[in-house]
């Protein structure tokens, strides 16, 4: 049975966590990420989850308790935003480097300086490459499903699992969220009985590697990325048989027929949404391409759905020096499709949906080029 | 009453095979405190000698569950694993009783790692942490930590012609550990392996955070590979290292040394203080400087 309740990003985070009911739960407060932590903390004291909460001195602490309870054989989940993110990354490549199931909701924010508490993806960007799988939510809703879809996949790859939400625009706002029943959800993640663990095992985690083994050890990492893919789609198949939604890689809008695509992440995707109505007014072919997994990234589906459209690509985070990080993923995706690069939002800053109109027109006028655009800022 | 033939006949739960260095003291060290409990044990480690040189995979020296995690992070590591205990015991998931302990070098612990311990130890998990505290980065090859005397040449505080060796007297972890208010602290030596071992028993019994500092000297100090446990000894007889357990606030000085040996005495037997040796005015503050933190202990044990 589904239940619709008004809540904010973080509540649904929070609520996820709560029918999750991890083992062990180190927290940290920053903003925008601390309602989740605030909401869950509340669960604990009111016996609604009966989770360990570690309420740790640091962010980088939050992390080596979450690697380390986790070896120990408990489910982990936490959640930071930005700086708290970067303090952590040290251990980021060390959970999964260890192949540790661990969930962390990410609450996006820009990264210092200048200090910005606002949404951008510049945090969870920075850690694309440690071997996490990384998912990207556009509203309440599929912070909730996401969350419990990434609990599954976490276990089942063997991998650490980020679930991204922007900071204040999703994490702050209230949204009706369809909530499923906790014994559906008690059902769905399972129990968590890994098959080595630091309390059952006589096992060496965190070994030295030399040149020997090192090499191998990273491959198979990257096997499990890989494997990860095929792994996502069978657990969001499970998901959607409960919830009736149906997940992929990506959401396709108004795509199939589309001459003109946008493609972006999170919320800036429902702002999209609204910019492809419009132009579908008028008659223009416009579509979105909302990528939903971010890590391992489906390089072939989004070629697919992309062949032969003109495309802009919204990146709410620089590459300084380089392309920005969603759309070098999308050229990599394409062969020959003209691309053209946006960066809009960075430090919280509104996008509207006449700038997106802006770069439907600039695509259908053939204003496209290997330089990075702006939208929204002052030049 | 336990005897030293006893410790020795115990189960290894540290084995042969690693590759510290010949004459090294910190496998003794851990092996002496791992068997001062026979209860199931899992241990973390910092990033340092003692973890590389043990876990160079395929192989492993520890003979029970064992994480590295990285370098700073011993203490929240281990503080993960008593968590992941707590909530799988109340959960009925695992019914055995298991002791958490976690080593770290000065490095580790007095540097870099002191937040991650400090928090560890303030939000009272039930855990062991011992430092194997050889004053210096020793692994990287002998650089100078926060553990490392004053006067000390290390290959970052060398000896030239307008400093000698390290110019700030060394951090006092012991009594900042102290300052917890934790349940057990201890400063040890391998000099004198049973108050090593009875210590590694009361921190083990501890309910809450217990810290042991032990004192490694390291070949890298400019002393012989069998010299180890000589010089520690002139660590705890000079008062540079004295040996004393505060528990639950009260302290107790073991060893009082009958006839207190000089500075200079323990200093000559290291290269890393030769440079001191004909250097009267360092040699006096550094004395000084023991004797005033000696008085300062003996009127702790007598207040309370």
């Amino acid at each position: 049975m589904k239940t619709k309740i008004a809540m904010t990003g973080a509540q649904a985070a929070a609520e996820a966590m709560r029918q999750i009911n991890p083992d062990v739960v180190p927290a940290y407060p920053i903003t925008p990420q601390t309602p989740i932590m605030e909401t869950f903390a509340h669960f604990v004291a009111n016996k609604k989850a009966d989770s360990e909460l570690t309420r740790v001195e640091s962010e980088h602490s939050a992390m080596s308790v979450a690697v380390g309870a986790s070896a120990a054989g408990a489910r982990v989940m936490t959640a930071t935003s930005s700086q708290g993110l970067i303090l952590m990354s040290e251990i980021l490549p060390i959970a999964s480097g260890l192949r540790l199931p661990i969930v962390m909701n990410i609450v996006n924010r820009a990264l210092s300086a200048p200090l910005n508490i606002h949404c951008d993806h510049s945090d969870s960007m920075a850690c694309k490459d440690f071997a996490w799988v990384q998912i990207y939510s556009e509203n309440n809703q599929e912070v909730y499903d996401n969350t419990l879809l990434a609990q599954k996949l976490a276990e089942k790859a063997e991998l650490p699992v980020m679930v991204m939400q922007d900071g204040f625009i999703t994490s702050h706002c209230v949204e009706e969220v369809e909530i499923l029943d906790d014994e559906e959800v008690a059902e769905f993640v399972g129990e968590y009985n890994p098959e080595f663990s630091l309390l059952k095992d006589n096992i060496t985690y965190g070994a030295t590697e030399l040149p020997d083994y090192y090499f191998e050890t990273k491959r198979q990492q990257a096997d499990a990325m890989e494997k990860a893919k095929k792994e996502f789609i069978e657990v969001a198949s499970e998901l959607s048989k409960l919830t009736g939604k149906e997940y992929g890689y990506f959401e396709e809008y108004k795509l199939a027929d589309a001459e003109f695509a946008v493609v972006a992440v999170n919320s800036s995707a429902g702002t999209a949404k609204e910019a492809v109505g419009s132009m579908r007014k008028k008659g223009k072919k416009a579509g979105l391409l909302k990528i939903v997994l971010f890590r391992p990234f489906p390089y072939n589906e989004v070629g697919i759905a992309l062949k032969g459209k003109k495309i802009a690509v919204l990146d709410r985070s620089e590459s300084f020096g380089a392309i920005p990080p969603l759309c070098a993923e999308i050229k990599n995706s394409l062969s020959g499709e003209k691309v053209q690069s946006y960066v809009y939002g960075l430090g919280g800053r509104d996008l509207t949906v006449q700038e997106i109109e802006s770069a439907f027109d600039d695509l259908m006028k053939g204003k496209i080029d290997n330089k990075t655009k702006y939208l929204g800022l002052r030049e | 009453m336990t005897t030293f033939k006893e410790i020795a006949l115990k189960e290894k739960r540290i084995v042969s095979g690693h590759t510290m260095c010949p004459g090294c003291i910190v496998p003794p060290i851990v092996r002496i405190i791992l068997a001062a409990t026979d209860k199931e044990v899992v241990a973390a480690c910092a990033t340092g000698c003692l973890e590389v040189a043990t876990t160079i995979y395929p192989r492993s020296s520890w003979n029970i569950p064992f994480i590295h995690n990285a370098f700073e992070n011993a203490a929240a590591t281990i503080s993960g694993v008593e968590e992941a205990y707590t909530a799988l015991r109340k959960k009925g998931k695992i019914k055995k009783e298991i002791k958490f302990i976690a080593f770290g070098g000065d490095g580790g612990s007095y540097d870099i790692g002191l937040q991650s311990l400090s928090g560890a130890a303030e939000r009272g998990h039930d855990f062991v942490y011992v430092c194997y505290d050889n004053e210096g980065y020793m692994n990287t090859g002998n650089q100078r930590s926060s553990a490392t005397p004053y006067g000390a040449s290390t290959t970052t505080s060398p000896v030239g012609s307008a400093r000698k060796g390290k110019q700030n007297f060394r951090k006092d972890l012991t009594e900042i550990m102290v300052a917890h208010g934790i349940p057990y602290v201890a400063q040890a030596s391998p000099s004198h392996p049973f108050d090593l071992f009875m210590k590694a028993k009361k921190a083990f019994e501890a309910k809450g955070p217990a810290f042991i500092n032990v004192l490694a000297p390291c070949a890298q100090w400019g002393i012989k590979q069998d010299e180890a446990v000589e010089i520690a000894d002139k660590a705890v007889k000079s008062c540079f290292w004295p040996l004393y357990e505060v528990e639950n606030g009260k302290y107790k000085i073991n060893l009082k040394p009958e006839k207190k040996i000089s500075v200079g005495e323990f200093a000559e037997t290291q290269s890393r203080f030769k440079h001191l040796i004909h250097d009267n005015e360092m040699l006096e503050k550094i004395q000084k400087n023991i004797d005033e933190k000696w008085n300062h202990l003996i009127n702790l044990e007598m207040e309370k």
